[in-house]
């Protein structure tokens, strides 16, 4: 009972809340000028308006703009920091909260749902797509459930990176909290709006455009892709203030001693992901609005019809879109960087190389974008240097995998659940990393391009360079966040069976896509003989499916379980584990010392962080 | 001396897995028949690819699996650390500049492979392809501009597809001829191909282009001179549109204006409702009344699609510029045959005839 009252009065309740009045008041203040002035009834003005205005409802009634209001009127509220007072600890996550640690929780439980809506999404037209002809969908459900899991697993591997990067970077550089506690609040709660819009545009007439709404499709679109259209612009806001966070904590909150090259290399990962999301996502906004104006006011920018060009709309998306790809996996090669060594017992292998490499990547991820558009009837003048630059996009990423794998020589290595999974990652990321060049070279992308093997390729890229990196680090870190292990046996069953679904779903896919099987189509040609491989992959993604809910069941039964008694269960160098676990409100007590390397593992070598006696627990 | 022989091991592991892969890869990765000139050359293209794919997951997997086996913490190790290397500036440098070279030679061996596809051929013939929302039409300048809904080619015969979109974006893709293109809005794009084998195939809409995206395609055939010869007589036979009756032309009308693409003709289920019995039957709309479907609904709902919904069916998916595409048409008649023509009503003289009862005499 208690429970359910502390949710009736959490900040999602009240944003929510405040998202429907908001909406409303934007929407017929929108028809109500529009009937005034005898305009004809069309909804996209009023839509556009409402989701802004909701998404200001939002955040005002579930709290995160409260500070900043009373700064307007000259009140110097402090900031609150700590748990809730005459409330349980608990509440704190379903409220507004300052402390990086708590908003990282809430983006990795956020993401981990949003994961799970999606994966949902995907289990349901996979099953459609078992057989050919129409089972149980119809092509607009069909079209409307593809859609939604793109765009809704973006937002969950983007939820993801902010759920590792806010509880992880601040403690690893030795910061008590961001510079930007407030703002970093805002980050994650304004990311709860564009969630409900685009999960209400599935409702409210469903869209057709696939995540990547190319105009003039989404020009002519039903209601629901003016609503995904603007839950994606809005999402941005997300992305764009937690990286100011990010790259502010690295740039002016890293302990004494920590040089640039002396911090835990995932830091290097987040930081080159940030910078990304910092200066690229502006670009899909400034695409998405433009295409919302375009429906709403007859705007033209896409419609040839009228004087716009579609093409446009493709260069501005992609020079987001590609790039964002490594802001997903940057983080995620940073985690498997940060954990070979644990369980290796060794140092890493060119720290500075793979360091560089992660900035290599995001510098040349932002010269490739119009691979994505090889046959869009682009001159070869373009399509030539584009495809160059893609081809070297092997070369960073080359890097990482020969570092990795001379990390790996001579080790003493272990198998533990985390460590499975980071192999599992180089294993399925190799998968993604190999099928790239031929998508790279034009003549090869050409039967390719828009088929299943791009299906195939880019799921291997996001699982291999995020999903299984990312299952690595909760797996590694839950002890620290928890005080607690997970079950080491129910992880390793979710490894073993996630692992070899994972390749057959991959390499069945590549192979439809091969035998001419086209993307985003709600039913395919038996003549195609691709009926096995379909029913293969389906049966693959319930395996997947499975495993995961294993591993959710794993999270949640292992939170009542005993509280560890080693506060180093991976006697690991880093400074996260010489503090106690759950980490303390300011992370550590006093500020520590970095006197040797991140990664010097060996007998006798000097200690990375010297933390002040009185921050150790139980000594 | 230990050294040595993991290196060596390995090296023999790389080979043996390298070979072992190409060949799963090519038993995994079955591709259609090979039926144009540009499809062989992909082809063996790609057979480097995959070449390289398997040597490039071998060096790795390879690597770490023999790491995992070999080098695996040993009861009695908990305590033990591995050997302390820190890095090796010369082995960076070496595998960060082998792959640059490898890169810039794929490069510009794809970029010769390009040309070759691309190349235009001195004989090369031209057909103008047309995409809606959602199908294909097909018109030969050669052959007076007669239009066909399927797509009919001269084996071994260079062709040029000139390809304009009329809605949204779509893709021509035969698997078999491997190449695609983008039809955009606005712009004609170009596709050359030469067809190598004579045979029934499929054109296949490959860019998601809104609800029937799934079921977008046409017929393509590839024959020989004989039946291109007859192909030919027949489109050129194909009576002038002065000869035909307007239930005639309403019928050629719906074929090259795509409206069977959504309207099927038989009672099938579509995006719109089918016209079989659609005349003077009592149709629900949208907003709940009821109308009786007559020459003036038929009229109205071609011209203003979106005015009035029949219930159960999407707004703003019927293109709203026919009244624009159907006047061209006209003048064209009108400057080709000197003959005044209405194109909404000879749609609705022909959707007229397609009543249940006079198809089952």
């Amino acid at each position: 009972m208690k429970t359910l009252k502390y949710w009736l009065i959490s900040g999602y309740t009240k944003g929510l809340i405040g998202m429907a009045i908001f909406y409303a008041l934007g929407f017929y203040l929108i028809q109500a000028m529009r009937n005034a002035s005898g305009a004809e009834y069309d909804p996209n003005p009023g839509v556009m308006i409402g989701a802004i205005f909701s998404v200001i409802g939002f955040l005002l009634f579930a709290g995160v703009l409260t500070d900043w209001l009373k700064w307007i009127v000259g009140k110097r509220p402090p900031l609150k920091h700590g748990p809730p007072q005459g409330r349980p600890e608990w509440t704190r996550y379903i409220n507004v909260d300052n402390n990086h640690k708590v908003i990282g929780i809430q983006y990795g439980i956020t993401g981990l749902f949003v994961f799970l809506v999606g994966g949902l999404f995907a289990l349901t037209f996979r099953l459609e797509l078992s057989q050919p002809g129409m089972q149980f969908l119809t092509y607009k459900g069909y079209n409307t459930l593809f859609s939604a899991h793109g765009i809704v697993m973006i937002v969950s591997i983007l939820l993801g990176v902010g759920a590792m990067s806010n509880y992880l970077v601040p403690l690893m550089v030795g910061a008590s909290d961001m510079p930007f506690p407030r703002l970093n609040a805002f980050s994650y709660w304004v990311s709860i709006p564009p969630i409900v819009l685009v999960l209400a545009a599935m409702v409210v007439g469903g869209w057709d455009t696939g995540w990547v709404g190319y105009p003039t499709l989404s020009l002519r679109g039903a209601i629901g892709t003016q609503l995904f259209l603007l839950g994606f612009y809005l999402f941005g806001f997300s992305s764009i203030a937690s990286s100011i966070n990010i790259i502010a904590t690295v740039a002016f909150m890293r302990a004494p001693g920590m040089s640039l090259f002396r911090m835990p290399i995932f830091v290097w990962g987040a930081l080159s992901a940030a910078l990304i999301q910092l200066t690229a996502t502006q670009t899909v906004g400034i695409s998405l609005l433009l295409s919302v104006m375009e429906r709403s006011f007859g705007m033209t920018f896409f419609d040839p019809a009228a004087g716009g060009q579609p093409i446009l709309y493709q260069h501005l998306f992609w020079f987001y879109s590609h790039p964002v790809v490594y802001v997903f996996v940057l983080p995620g090669l940073g985690v498997i960087s940060e954990l070979l060594p644990v369980f290796a017992r060794k140092t890493l292998f060119g720290y500075k190389w793979i360091a560089l490499s992660s900035l290599g990547i995001a510098l040349v991820g932002f010269l490739v974008w119009a691979h994505h558009m090889f046959v869009s009837g682009m001159a070869d003048s373009l399509r030539i240097p584009f495809m160059v630059t893609t081809l070297f996009v092997a070369i960073p990423t080359g890097v990482k995998f020969f570092s990795w794998v001379a990390t790996l020589w001579e080790g003493k290595i272990s198998f533990e659940t985390p460590m499975l999974f980071v192999l599992g990652a180089i294993s399925v990321f190799l998968i993604g990393g190999i099928t790239g060049p031929i998508l790279g070279t034009i003549p090869s992308d050409m039967p390719l391009h828009d088929s299943y093997w791009i299906v195939g390729h880019f799921h291997a890229t996001m699982f291999g360079g995020f999903v299984f990196p990312y299952f690595a680090a909760i797996y590694y870190w839950y002890p620290k966040v928890t005080g607690r292990m997970y079950n080491e046996k129910l992880g390793k069953l979710h490894f073993w069976l996630m692992v070899p679904g994972f390749w057959v779903m991959s390499f069945g896919q590549m192979s439809a896509g091969i035998a001419g099987m086209r993307r985003r189509i709600a039913d395919y040609d038996p003549a195609l003989g691709v009926t096995g491989t379909q029913i293969l992959i389906t049966i693959a993604a319930f395996v997947i499916a499975w495993s995961v809910i294993i591993f959710v069941y794993n999270l949640i039964a292992s939170a009542r379980r005993a509280p560890m008694t080693n506060p180093n269960p991976w006697r690991s160098r880093a400074p996260e584990w010489q503090t106690a676990s759950p980490v303390p409100e300011l992370n550590y007590d006093e500020t520590f010392e970095v006197v040797g390397g991140p990664y010097d593992y060996g007998k006798g070598t000097p200690a990375y962080v010297n933390m002040h006696p009185a921050a150790v627990p139980g000594d | 001396m230990r050294k040595s022989k993991h290196i060596i091991a390995v090296v023999i592991l790389i080979i043996i897995s390298t070979v072992v892969l190409d060949a799963l890869f090519l038993f995994m990765f079955q591709r259609p028949a090979q039926a144009s000139t540009q499809a062989t050359i992909i082809d063996n293209f790609t057979n480097i690819h995959f070449a390289v794919q398997a040597f490039l997951f071998s060096l790795i997997m390879v690597l770490v699996l023999y790491s995992v086996v070999v080098f695996r913490r040993k009861p009695g190790e908990e305590e033990e650390y591995g050997a302390h290397v820190e890095g090796n500036t010369a082995l960076e440098i070496t595998w960060t500049i082998l792959p640059v070279i490898a890169v810039v030679i794929f490069g510009v061996y794809a970029i010769f492979i390009l040309n070759e596809i691309l190349a235009p051929q001195p004989d090369e013939i031209v057909v103008e392809v047309n995409a809606r929302q959602w199908s294909w039409s097909f018109s030969y300048p050669e052959l007076d501009n007669k239009v066909s809904d399927e797509l009919v080619l001269l084996v071994n015969q260079p062709v040029v597809l000139e390809m304009q979109t009329e809605d949204v974006i779509h893709n021509f893709w035969v698997t078999e001829f491997r190449v695609k293109q983008d039809l955009l809005p606005g712009s004609m794009e170009v596709l050359r191909f030469t067809p190598t084998e004579v045979g029934d195939y499929r054109v296949r809409c490959a860019e998601i282009c809104g609800l029937q995206h799934a079921t977008m395609r046409a017929p393509v055939r590839v024959v020989d001179q004989a039946t291109w010869d007859a192909f030919q007589a027949e489109m050129l036979a194909q009576p002038k549109i002065g000869d035909l009756t307007a239930v005639e032309r309403g019928e050629l009308w719906s074929q090259q204006f795509g409206c069977l693409g959504c309207h099927s003709v038989d009672g099938a289920p579509g995006a719109g409702p089918t016209w079989l019995g659609v005349y003077g039957r009592e149709e629900t709309l949208a907003d709940g009344t009821t109308i009786t479907v007559d020459d003036v609904y038929l009229h109205d709902s071609i011209l203003d699609p979106n005015a009035v919904i029949v219930e159960g069916f999407n707004p703003n998916i019927m293109p709203a510029n026919f009244a624009d595409r159907f006047a061209e048409k006209e003048a064209e008649v009108m400057q080709a045959e000197g003959l005044e023509i209405g194109i909404v009503e000879d749609l609705i003289e022909y959707i007229k005839t397609l009543q249940e009862d006079t198809n089952a005499n």
